[in-house]
């Protein structure tokens, strides 16, 4: 499939590791990413709490571009990250809501030749996952199962509430979605009093103890669960639970050292990449608990089973 | 008839015991509420069940619990509702006290403790300055209907049971309260809007402490968006009042818009320095120095490549500063409340097929009612 991407900001900034796996796994699930690259950021909130008619006019404009590539056969849009997907959704229900409101915005997109149509289909790489490509066929897939792995989901706020705006219901339990996949690849799910919470980033330079205790607990009840990492498929949580990891552990005093994937390096994992291809070694925790450096294998799994496993013989 | 199981959380500080659980069984129509279920095995089986209620009809707010983690009113949550939830956790209707405050009995919480001095923080009545007019006060319409939102409260505390940033600071004020702090912000009978506002900015617990994590949203039964209202407050202190509050609040909040009209994409790097007013501003030098490490750890990973991460070019910044100038430029800033205006009539099904994908539209667009906009009919 084709699909319109939207890689957001942080991807290409502090986590280029995230869009750099997207990027290795994207042609192993048969997806073509055509990068919206003159679309501009989704505002995270931020620009939304600013001024709600502009972030509105932004995200229109991302979604005009992408209509524009749907119109020249993508089949829908996709981004990598649980704030875009939120807070874009957060403007799409205002726009879809009100024709009078999206003559308005569209006024502003008119000098490009832009205008948005109500009713895209925008969807993160988690919910493609299970609703395009299947769990079947992402079970199919898996060449190196994550055998005896124990990985906790941490979703991000952005992407599991409001539930109405972010589409949850009866047919699409996207709120386990991470842990539908996690079991796809052969892992082992974790559960933990975390999952559902938020990583503390939205207040980080507000009131920094608040913000780091709230990353420093989700990560501490994961360990305390036994997890050997967590996944996410929103890289600002990323940023607090990996890169703010350390300040986390003085905040809530005591030693972490949990390792935090994006949603695409687990996958690729899963699916025979390197890891290194996968930019693990540019996390600030070393996935040390998950791979076996030397041989590039899964963990939980002993040396020798690890080669085999390695070399694709295990598991399927 | 059908039965359900329910279980509840027991706990009574005279007996000296840690809280328990305990199961009853409770035979009832699957559209009677949680409460029903709770009152008939109170009636039938235990009458020391200890749970707050009074109206019955999500009218009084007596009645918060959490069921199956979940924050809401008993007598609001329909037993068949309950069990369909129930089934990811064993199929057992789980109930529990509200958390965020102390529990005086089972299901019953200290709402004086926690909520109602958070109210009375706010100062939750009318300051009117000058002169009371003869008779009544004449307020513009829209400016009632504006406020009606946050007036739909019914003080159950759903939404600080679950609030994140007062799990890691009970010190927050919290939702509940900052919705009501909006509804006397956003009174035009009111004299105080800009000490309010002053105020509620410059406590490290006020507006700037809320994490955003929409679970008040979520937990609201009458569609009050206490997340939503927080943000207007932030927007009008820092936009209409210029408040520069000592939480770097509205400092962030313009580092980041002037980062993103700059750039069009968030440049990470220069936003920190950004929020606690630039590189050289006298707040900015500690913080950037306790940071240090961060970005260190960040190169030391080839995470923070000066080119890559910190200097990557858009496609069409001149485009996106003209939207930025273009809707700056407009009289008024423009809200569209949802919970006021409702949604137009015409409604998914027939429209866009030109994108698609096989069977999948439906759930990529937001679905027809909004929990912020329509107040749950009961
Ligand atoms: S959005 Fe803010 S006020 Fe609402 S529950 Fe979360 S932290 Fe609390
Ligand atoms: S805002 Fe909603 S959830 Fe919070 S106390 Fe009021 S009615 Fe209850
Ligand atoms: S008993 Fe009044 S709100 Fe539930």
């Amino acid at each position: 499939m084709k699909v319109a991407y939207w890689p957001g900001c942080v991807s290409r900034g502090f986590t280029p590791e995230l869009h750099g796996s997207m990027a290795k796994v994207a042609p192993l699930l048969d997806i073509e990413l055509v990068e919206l690259d003159r679309a501009a950021c989704c505002g995270a909130g931020v620009i939304a709490e600013h001024n709600q008619e502009l972030a509105d006019t932004l995200n229109a404009r991302t979604f005009a571009l992408a209509q524009q590539e749907m119109a020249r056969g993508a089949d829908l849009m996709m981004n990598i990250c649980s704030t875009c997907q939120g807070a874009q959704s957060e403007c799409q229900e205002r726009l879809d809501a009100s024709s009078e409101y999206r003559v308005r915005v569209n006024e502003s997109l008119a000098p490009e030749g832009l205008s948005y149509e109500r009713g895209i289909a925008n969807k993160n790489f988690l919910w493609l996952l299970v609703e395009e490509i299947g769990l079947d066929h992402l079970r199919s897939l898996v060449t190196r199962p994550l055998t005896d792995l124990r990985v906790g989901p941490f979703y991000g706020c952005y992407i599991l509430r409001p539930t109405d705006r972010v589409g949850i219901d009866d047919e699409h339990p996207r709120d386990i979605y991470l842990q539908q996949v996690i079991e796809a690849l052969g892992g082992t799910v974790v559960d933990y009093a975390g999952m559902n919470k938020c990583c503390g980033f939205p207040i980080i330079t507000m009131n920094k103890d608040a913000s780091l205790k709230q990353a420093g607990r989700h990560l501490g009840d994961a360990k305390d669960a036994d997890a050997d990492c967590l996944v996410t498929p929103c890289p600002l949580c990323h940023l607090n639970l990996d890169l703010q990891q350390p300040a986390a552990e003085k905040a809530v005093g005591r030693e972490l050292d949990l390792p935090v994937l994006h949603l695409p390096q687990l996958v690729g994992l899963a699916l025979g990449l390197d890891p290194k291809e996968l930019g693990m070694g540019k996390h600030v925790v070393k996935p040390t608990t998950v791979i076996d450096w030397s041989t590039s294998v899964v963990a939980g799994v002993g040396g020798g089973i690890g080669s085999r496993a390695a070399s694709g013989e295990v598991g399927q | 008839m059908p039965e359900y199981t329910l279980k509840l959380r027991r706990y009574s500080p005279e007996s000296g015991e840690p809280a328990y659980w305990e199961e009853f069984t409770a035979d009832l129509d699957g559209h009677r509420s949680v409460l029903d279920g709770i009152l008939q095995i109170r009636d039938r089986e235990d009458g020391s069940i200890g749970i707050r209620h009074s109206c019955r009809a999500a009218i009084c707010g007596s009645c918060g619990v959490s069921i199956n983690g979940r924050p809401g009113l008993a007598c609001h949550m329909h037993l068949e509702e309950a069990q369909k939830r129930a089934e990811r956790d064993g199929g057992v209707i789980t109930v529990e006290p509200m958390g965020n405050m102390p529990v005086l009995k089972d299901l019953i919480v200290d709402m004086d403790a926690v909520h109602w001095k958070k109210m009375q923080r706010v100062t939750p009545w009318l300051i009117p300055e000058g002169e009371h007019p003869e008779r009544e006060y004449i307020v513009p319409k829209e400016a009632m209907v504006d406020v009606t939102q946050t007036m739909a409260c019914i003080q159950c505390g759903a939404c600080v049971s679950h609030c994140l940033s007062m799990e890691v600071d009970p010190l927050f004020i919290g939702p509940a309260a900052l919705a009501k702090a909006y509804r006397f912000v956003g009174d035009p009978r009111d004299g105080q809007q800009f000490e309010r506002l002053r105020d509620l900015s410059e406590d490290p617990h006020g507006i700037y402490d809320c994490t955003h994590c929409f679970n008040c949203i979520e937990a609201c039964p009458k569609g009050v968006a206490p997340m939503s209202q927080i943000m207007r407050l932030r927007r009008i202190a820092g936009s209409d009042h210029g408040i520069e509050d000592r939480n770097n609040g509205h400092r962030h909040e313009n580092a980041f818009v002037k980062n993103i009209e700059r750039n069009g994409l968030l440049h990470e790097a220069d936003l920190l320095p950004d929020s606690y007013g630039g590189k050289f501003h006298p707040r900015a030098v500690p913080e950037l120095l306790s940071s240090l490490p961060i970005a260190l750890r960040g190169l030391q990973r080839g995470k923070i490549t000066p080119k890559k991460a910190l200097l990557h070019e858009h496609k069409a910044p001149q485009e996106v500063k003209d939207i930025f100038q273009r809707v700056h430029g407009h009289d008024t800033r423009f809200e569209l409340n949802l919970y006021v205006s409702g949604k137009d009539e015409e409604q998914s099904g027939e429209q866009d097929n030109h994108d698609i994908v096989e069977g999948a539209q439906a759930h990529g667009t937001p679905s027809s009612s909004s929990a912020e906009r329509s107040p749950n009919s009961v």
